[in-house]
C-alpha cells in the first residue's frame, strides 16, 4: 500500500515539476525585460534595478529558475504590480470563495448524476434511458456563461428572488452570502449533471456486458445482490476520476460562471491579472490552480484502490 | 441502431445549418453588422430586425451571421494546428520510440494533466488576446490530445506484419509512416477532431465572453453575450439568441461526435 502511494505521488511531481517549467518561462517569453514586466509601468528604475539582482537576472537562466523555485517553496510568488498584495495571499483569499462553489456543485451534482446515470444503464434503450441521456446531452451543449445568463434573468430580473450583482461572503454573513452563490452553484451543478450521467452510465454498461455479471446471474444471486456487489462498485471507480477530472476543470473554467454572477473568485482574479498585465498574479494563479489540479487527481488515484481492488497489483 | 442514425440527423442538421449560416454570413447579411443605427437602440424582435437590435442599433441576426463565420473560422484553424502539430509529434514519438518517444510522452503527459483552457489562457497572456492569440493558444492546447492518439495507433501498428513487408521492400521510414501507417489514424482522429471542432467552438465563445478573445466591434457569439449583460432586464433578448446559436451548435456536433463514435471507432464508446 505503502508503494502503491509513494508510487502515484513519484508520478505527480514531474507533472507539478513541469508545470513550474511552463509557468516561470511564459514571464522569460513576453517581450521585454522580465524584472519591468513584474512591477509593471510605474516602477522607478531603482526598484526594477533591485528586482533584477534578486531574481537573478544578471546570472544564467537555470540560477533564475532555482531562485524562482526556492521562492515558490517557501510561499513567496511575488507582489501584485496591481494592488500592491501578495500574491499567495490573493490567490488563497479567492480560491476560497471558487472551491466552496464548485466542491458544492460537484457534490451535489455526482449525488444527482451518478445514481441516475447507472440508473439509465440497467434499463438500455428504455424510455427512462433515452429521456436521460437526451437530457444529459442537452445540458452538456449550454455552454455555462449562457445557462448563467439565462438563470440570472429567471431567477434575479424575471422572478426577483436572488440578487443580481455584488456578492457577500458567506462566511461573513451565511444567510445573506447563500444568497449570492445560489445562481453560480445552480447554474454548474446543471452543467456538470450533464458530464457525470454520461459517464456514469457508460461505466456501468461497460460492467454489465462483462463475463463476470453472467456469472453472478448464472450461479442464481439475486438481481439486487448483483448490482450492489458486482456492478455499482465496478462502475464507480472510472465515475471517481471522472468527478476528480470535473473538478480541476471547473477550476479552469469557473472564471466565466464568476464573470456572469460578478463573482471574486480565484478564475476571475486570473482573467483580470491577463487583461492587467499583472504577471506575478498571471503566475500565481496558473501555478496554484495547476498544482491543484494535479493534487485532485492524486486524492482521486490514492482512493483508487478502496473501489477497485485491482488497482493495487499493478 | 435506429436512435444512432437520429443522433446523426439532428448532429448533421444542427452542424449543416451552421455551416450554411457562417458561409452566407461571410459574403451577406440582411444588414451591415457594423452599421450603428440610434433609432433601432435595443429594439425587439420585429420585422424589420429580426433577431431585434442591440444596444447602438445594430442588427442582432447579421452580427449572429457574421460571428458564426468568425468562430467557424477560428474553430477550424485551431483544429487545423493542433492536427498538424500533434499528428507530426505523435508518430514521431511512436515511430522512433527511445529517449525521443519517452520525453515527448512525458511532456503530452504533463500538457494533458491540467485543464486544456487553463493552458490557453496562459498562453493568451503571451499571445495577446486577439484572434491570431486564440488560434495558436488553443492549438497548442489541444495538440497533446491529438498526439497521445495518433502515437498509440502507430504503437499498436508499428509491429504488424504489413509494416515490416513495407520495410522489407526498402521503403524508407517516412514513406512507410505516410503511406500504411497515418491512414489508419484517420479514423480516431476523425472522431477527436469532431469533439475538437466543438471544444474550440466553445473555448472561443468562453475566451471571448471574458473579453480575451476576438475584440469588439467584430462580432463573435461570445463577446455579444458578453455586451448583452448590462442591458439583460431590457433586453433579454441580446443574450438570449447569441447562446442559443451557441447551444445548437454543440448538441449538433455532440450528437454528430457520438454517432462517428459509434460508427469509427467501437473502443473509445464511453471516454470522455
Amino acid at each position: 500500500m505503502l508503494r502503491f502511494i509513494l508510487s502515484r505521488i513519484g508520478m505527480a511531481v514531474p507533472t507539478v515539476f513541469l508545470v513550474a517549467v511552463v509557468v516561470f518561462f511564459l514571464i522569460r517569453l513576453v517581450p521585454g525585460d522580465p524584472a519591468a514586466l513584474l512591477l509593471g509601468d510605474m516602477a522607478s528604475p531603482e526598484s526594477v534595478a533591485a528586482l533584477r539582482s534578486d531574481l537573478g537576472l544578471d546570472k544564467n537562466i537555470l540560477t533564475q529558475f532555482a531562485i524562482w523555485l526556492t521562492n515558490v517553496f517557501q510561499g513567496d510568488l511575488g507582489t501584485s504590480i496591481t494592488t500592491k498584495e501578495p500574491v499567495a495571499h490573493l490567490v488563497i483569499e479567492r480560491f476560497k470563495v471558487s472551491a466552496g462553489i464548485v466542491l458544492v456543485a460537484v457534490a451535489l451534482a455526482s449525488l444527482a448524476a451518478v445514481p441516475a446515470g447507472f440508473i439509465a444503464a440497467l434499463r438500455q434503450n428504455s424510455k427512462l434511458d433515452l429521456t436521460l441521456v437526451s437530457v444529459a446531452a442537452l445540458l452538456l451543449s449550454i455552454p455555462t456563461f449562457w445557462l448563467g445568463l439565462v438563470i440570472l434573468l429567471i431567477f434575479g430580473l424575471k422572478l426577483g428572488w436572488l440578487p443580481v450583482v455584488g456578492y457577500v461572503s458567506v462566511a461573513e454573513d451565511p444567510s445573506r452570502g447563500l444568497l449570492y452563490v445560489l445562481m453560480p452553484i445552480l447554474t454548474l451543478f446543471l452543467h456538470e449533471i450533464g458530464v457525470l450521467l454520461r459517464m456514469a452510465r457508460a461505466s456501468a454498461l461497460e460492467v454489465l456486458r462483462l463475463d463476470y455479471i453472467t456469472h453472478a446471474r448464472a450461479k442464481g444471486l439475486p438481481e439486487r445482490t448483483v448490482l450492489w456487489r458486482h456492478v455499482f462498485p465496478n462502475a464507480f471507480a472510472p465515475t471517481l476520476t471522472l468527478i476528480g477530472l470535473v473538478l480541476g476543470n471547473m477550476l479552469g473554467g469557473i472564471a466565466v460562471v464568476e464573470t456572469v454572477f460578478t463573482i471574486p473568485g480565484l478564475g476571475r482574479l486570473l482573467v483580470d491579472a491577463i487583461f492587467g498585465r499583472d504577471y506575478p498574479v498571471i503566475q500565481g494563479c496558473l501555478l496554484f490552480i495547476a498544482v491543484i489540479y494535479v493534487l485532485v487527481n492524486l486524492i482521486v488515484d490514492l482512493c483508487y484502490p478502496l473501489f477497485d481492488p485491482r488497482v493495487k497489483i499493478t | 441502431m435506429k436512435t444512432l442514425s437520429a443522433n446523426a440527423m439532428v448532429g448533421g442538421l444542427f452542424v449543416g445549418a451552421f455551416v450554411i449560416a457562417a458561409c452566407i454570413g461571410s459574403v451577406w447579411t440582411p444588414y451591415d453588422p457594423m452599421a450603428l443605427d440610434m433609432k433601432a437602440r435595443l429594439a425587439g424582435p420585429s420585422t424589420q430586425h429580426l433577431l431585434g437590435a442591440d444596444e447602438f442599433g445594430r442588427d442582432v441576426l447579421s452580427r449572429l451571421m457574421l460571428g458564426a463565420s468568425a468562430s467557424g473560422i477560428v474553430s477550424l484553424a485551431t483544429v487545423a494546428i493542433a492536427t498538424v502539430l500533434g499528428t507530426a509529434l505523435g508518430s514521431i514519438s511512436g515511430y522512433l520510440g527511445g529517449w525521443t518517444d519517452r520525453v515527448l510522452v512525458a511532456v503530452t503527459n504533463a500538457l494533458l494533466a491540467f485543464p486544456g483552457i487553463l493552458l490557453a489562457l496562459g498562453l493568451l497572456a503571451i499571445f495577446g488576446a486577439n484572434k491570431y492569440g486564440i488560434v495558436l493558444a488553443l492549438g497548442i492546447a489541444y495538440t497533446p490530445s491529438v498526439a497521445r492518439i495518433v502515437r498509440g495507433t502507430v504503437l499498436s501498428l508499428r509491429e504488424r506484419e504489413f509494416i515490416d513487408a513495407s520495410r522489407i521492400s526498402g521503403d524508407s521510414g517516412l514513406y512507410t509512416l505516410l503511406r500504411h501507417i497515418l491512414p489508419n489514424c484517420i479514423a480516431p482522429l476523425t472522431v477527436l477532431t469532431t469533439s475538437m471542432f466543438g471544444w474550440t467552438l466553445l473555448s472561443e465563445s468562453a475566451l471571448s465572453f471574458l473579453g480575451l478573445g476576438v475584440p469588439p466591434p467584430a462580432p463573435t457569439w461570445g463577446n455579444m453575450l458578453a455586451a448583452a449583460r448590462p442591458y439583460l432586464a431590457q433586453a433579454a433578448w441580446l443574450a438570449i439568441f447569441p447562446g442559443l446559436c451557441i447551444s445548437i451548435v454543440l448538441l449538433g456536433i455532440n450528437l454528430l461526435g457520438d454517432a462517428l463514435r459509434d460508427r469509427l471507432d467501437p473502443k473509445m464508446r464511453g471516454m470522455q
